[in-house]
């Protein structure tokens, strides 16, 4: 490898950085599920089985569909096509925005079921299940916090795309915010069979 | 992985490929939970979870044109880190 550093990756590298934290912080909840898991296998069986596999399955494909979306837009601005770029990052925020819109009708299902944390519904269930919708709650919680916050992003580059400041020759603010949108992505990957999908 | 030659991206037909093997995978890892295989479903869900992830990291996220050593290393890094402390916790757990 040649002593040359590409000229301006180090943005790049400051995001891949952020985004190794990102890791350690759902890595630790990931730690909490698996070890709560284990303790208690019939509870969290019983919990998942009160969740939509249908909406669960509609929403992974929302995000994979959304991280198609905005790779596309960083490939448009790589080729000078600000416009079609624009129009790629709008695909994505309709995608997290759909998402949320799944997720909140799947916590409003459960608030209706007296499902939510501290509920005395919930509480009075077997400690298994109380562990089990805590984590839910908390990890999709999070994860949704951090989907508001991707679309947000997303929303103020689209503004600057348009304007001109970020483009071919100033990409990088659209290819951060391109790769915090994967990573949203992939903790949901995550998340999906553990809360959809166990047995 | 060596950044592959001159290019920096894999182009538009290479993300509609992953887009579409991302959408079988997540077909197939319904089926598998819908198959009531027990003890391997999870191992099963988690690995398919896994390529997937793999395949948003290599070729969404670039990082099989990548150049930069210190970002190829990251990843590698955070799984071993994660891989540590799970590992770990769960040989207390277990073994209690």
């Amino acid at each position: 490898m040649s002593g040359e550093i590409e000229k301006g990756s180090g943005g790049r590298v400051g995001m891949w950085l952020f985004i190794s934290t990102e890791i350690l912080l759902f890595g630790g909840l990931f730690l909490l599920y698996s070890m709560y898991r284990f303790k208690n296998p019939v509870d969290f069986h019983a919990g998942s089985r009160e969740l939509s596999r249908f909406f669960g399955t509609l929403n992974t494909a929302f995000l994979i569909t959304s991280s198609f979306t905005v790779v596309l837009a960083v490939h448009w601005l790589r080729h000078n096509r600000p416009e079609k770029a624009g129009l790629f990052i709008l695909a994505t925020i309709g995608f997290a925005f759909a998402f949320l819109v799944v997720k909140a009708i799947e916590w409003s299902a459960k608030f209706e079921h007296g499902l939510y944390p501290s509920a005395h519904v919930l509480l009075s269930r077997p400690r298994g299940e109380v562990l089990y919708f805590g984590l839910y709650f908390m990890m999709t919680g999070l994860h949704a916090l951090h989907v508001i916050a991707g679309a947000g992003v997303l929303s103020v580059v689209y503004a600057w795309v348009k304007r001109g400041r970020v483009s071919k020759d100033k990409p990088i603010l659209l290819e951060n915010a391109a790769l915090f949108w994967h990573l949203v992505d992939i903790i949901w990957i995550f998340l999906f069979p553990l809360f959809y999908l166990i047995t | 992985m060596n950044a592959a030659e001159n290019k920096t991206e894999a182009g538009i037909g290479m993300y509609a490929l992953v887009w579409a093997a991302l959408m079988l995978l997540t077909a197939l890892t319904v089926a598998t939970a819908g198959m009531n295989l027990r003890k391997i479903t999870i191992i099963v869900c988690l690995g398919i979870a896994a390529l997937k992830s793999l395949l948003v990291l290599l070729y969404f996220m670039h990082l099989r044109y990548e150049n930069r050593t210190v970002i190829k290393l990251i990843i590698p890094i955070a799984i071993v880190t994660l891989a540590i402390f799970i590992g770990g916790t769960f040989s207390d757990v277990f073994t209690r």
